[in-house]
């Protein structure tokens, strides 16, 4: 019946993420355990959205599976009206390239290159030429405001400069939606602010987001909460 | 375009555990090192023969005294005379030259500085024959040999061995085995022939060798020259006839003598300095393989220690393809560089062989060539295992990873 309608996408021109009937399911032994029981889900463009959860609520793996780094056992997940369910590791990888931006606790930079060289990876995958690398990522060190810094290592800049970094390389190829896993959890609490302020500035350029977060005042940023519990959504509220 | 930018990456990485690298590199660096040296010390060696053959000329027979076996016991005697010299020199069918000659190793004094040297007693078509030149004097004459005159032609080493200047020696006297000797030449320089150096020699009349310094009527070798050397084989039976009658020697019995065919040893020598080559090639490239086994074990500690790095390049949008490529560019580098290492190395090493033990090395490009690409092909079949672990990581347990 409406299943219909709802594949069809001239119906749903906003949507980003769409995820319905989601299930992600581990085979420990003999025993089945579902990180994602099922789960539905749509996100629309430039929504702010905070996922929240006890651990083992299955937020992790709600998180990789938006950011196409695993594969939904059941369920279909759609992405700008492409079935990311069905995709292989060729088009997936593509597609965390294209359309994905990772922010993660942990930053995750390589610390044998500079920020610049850390930003201008993704591109590089992208099969950018030089000159045009060179000015995206100049860009996205500016929109973090760490221009003055590009030639510096990971190990020579403070916590809340790696993330900005991390957050610039997540922004560099203009993806569909920005994902970010604990983004303040190695940060005191003023670093961690800054780096809310920076999310709310993204978010007030036309940025989708998605902060996957155990804070409440994290959370707090965001205009949507989705609270997952044993592996399905027990609450979704707007402000 | 991706792949400068992954040849970056990879310099990048080497560059970031540099000596690490050199120690990786270092298996394959000896291993190309040995390839070059190994094959410029086989090339040299048959330059060297080469070289010797077109010297001597490959038209020359040597006939020397050979055992005897007769009533169960073998006699090592003296059995060439100059009177076999003569024999075979008097109208001879397909011999040009011969040319007795008595060796062996004497005291020679000059002033007050004293020599063990090869004393060479011969006649005097040995220069033509042999194809020595005079640098200074002359050659020894047919009226020296006639009456065994003390005069002595030396070989070009001899005045630099004895410190004195070459021209100033002529006229000079000298003393072997205690007997004055007048210098009357000296030859110019022929080159060393592997296990005897002409140039190292003193030259004096057959004659006067004979009954001056050893005393008896025995020589040591006769050489003769072929008159046409497609005619060797009937030179050699020649040879053979004229000294089986002038021995006496009866029909079944054996020769006391043997004729050694220069050209067939040479070749023979070249053969054998053939297999030598690729023996040690092969050795040499074993140790190529050694030192492959050597990168991957260390591509593999490197992709086990770069998981995270992995797992982050597969988040950002790296491809398995990617993946693979940057692990095999890197491992294919570190030989290439190895190998490069390598070669000059071996070249460094083969220049030394030359220039200190005095062994003739010959770098060839071909064996530079190969053994930079067997580097390559080195770095990329034992790159593989070890960039497709990498690639077929699990990006999220990748990203776990500490």
């Amino acid at each position: 019946m409406a299943s219909i309608l709802l594949q069809s996408p001239v119906l749903k021109p906003r949507s980003v993420i769409r995820l319905e009937g989601l299930q992600r399911r581990y085979q420990m032994g003999a025993q089945f355990i579902d990180a994602l029981h099922c789960v539905d889900l749509e996100i629309q463009k430039n929504e702010y959205v905070a996922i929240m959860g006890q651990s083992g609520s299955g937020k992790s793996t709600l998180m990789n599976i938006i950011g196409c780094l695993d594969h939904p056992t059941a369920g279909e997940y759609w992405l700008h009206d492409e079935r990311v369910s069905r995709m292989n590791d060729k088009q997936l990888a593509r597609t965390r390239n294209m359309a994905i931006g990772f922010v993660f606790q942990t930053f995750n930079l390589l610390p044998r290159m500079t920020a610049f060289a850390n930003v201008e990876v993704p591109l590089i995958y992208s099969g950018l030429n030089r000159k045009e690398r060179l000015g995206r990522t100049n860009i996205a060190l500016e929109t973090v405001g760490l221009k003055d810094r590009m030639q510096h290592r990971p190990s020579e800049l403070s916590g809340g400069q790696r993330q900005r970094v991390a957050i610039a390389r997540a922004l560099v190829t203009n993806p569909s939606i920005l994902l970010a896993d604990e983004p303040t959890g190695n940060l005191d609490s003023a670093t961690g602010l800054e780096i809310m302020g920076l999310f709310d500035k993204l978010h007030s350029l036309g940025n989708t987001l998605i902060v996957v977060t155990h804070e409440q005042h994290i959370a707090d940023h965001a205009q949507r909460t989705v609270r997952l519990s044993d592996g399905d959504v027990i609450e979704d509220t707007r402000l | 375009m991706l792949i400068v930018e992954t040849i970056r990456m990879s310099l990048n990485s080497i560059q970031a555990n540099l000596f690490r690298a050199l120690l990786t590199m270092l298996g394959i660096i000896i291993g190309v090192a040995a390839v070059i040296t190994m094959v410029a010390l086989g090339t040299g060696a048959q330059r060297a023969i080469d070289a010797q053959m077109a010297a001597l000329g490959d038209d020359i027979l040597s006939i020397q005294s050979s055992s005897r076996f007769s009533r169960g016991v073998t006699h090592d005697s003296q059995t060439l005379t100059t009177d076999d010299a003569k024999a075979l020199a008097i109208e001879p069918v397909h011999l040009s030259d011969v040319v007795p000659e008595i060796g062996g190793r004497l005291q020679v004094k000059y002033g007050n500085k004293n020599f063990n040297l090869s004393v060479v007693g011969t006649t005097p078509n040995y220069p033509l024959v042999h194809g020595f030149k005079l640098a200074h004097g002359e050659f020894l004459s047919a009226a020296e040999e006639a009456s065994r005159t003390r005069a002595v032609v030396l070989g070009s080493e001899i005045p630099e061995m004895m410190e004195v200047d070459a021209a100033a020696l002529i006229g000079q006297t000298l003393q072997i085995r205690s007997i004055s000797f007048e210098i009357i030449g000296i030859y110019e320089s022929k080159g060393g022939s592997g296990w005897r150096n002409p140039d190292d020699d003193l030259y004096i009349p057959l004659s006067t060798s004979q009954f001056r310094v050893t005393g008896n009527e025995f020589v040591g070798t006769i050489s003769a020259r072929v008159s046409d050397s497609s005619t060797i084989p009937l030179a050699m039976l020649e040879i053979e006839r004229v000294l089986r009658r002038e021995h006496g020697i009866l029909p079944g019995k054996d020769n006391d003598f043997s004729i050694m065919n220069r050209k067939q040893f040479a070749e023979s020598r070249a053969e054998a300095t053939q297999v030598f080559k690729y023996l040690l090639a092969g050795i040499a490239g074993v140790s190529l393989v050694v030192g492959g086994i050597g990168i991957m074990n260390i591509m593999l500690v490197t992709v086990t220690e770069r998981t995270r790095e992995i797992g982050v390049r597969k988040a950002l949008g790296a491809t398995r393809g990617n993946i693979l490529l940057q692990f095999l560019v890197e491992s294919t580098i570190l030989c290439l560089l190895g190998g490069l290492l390598g070669l000059a190395l071996g070249a460094s090493v083969s220049a030394l062989l030359a220039k200190y033990a005095g062994w003739q090395t010959v770098v060839t490009s071909s064996s530079a060539m190969i053994a930079f690409g067997f580097s390559a092909a080195v770095g990329m079949v034992f790159g593989i295992w070890p960039a497709k672990r990498a690639a077929a990581l699990d990006p999220i347990e990748a990203l776990r990873y500490d």
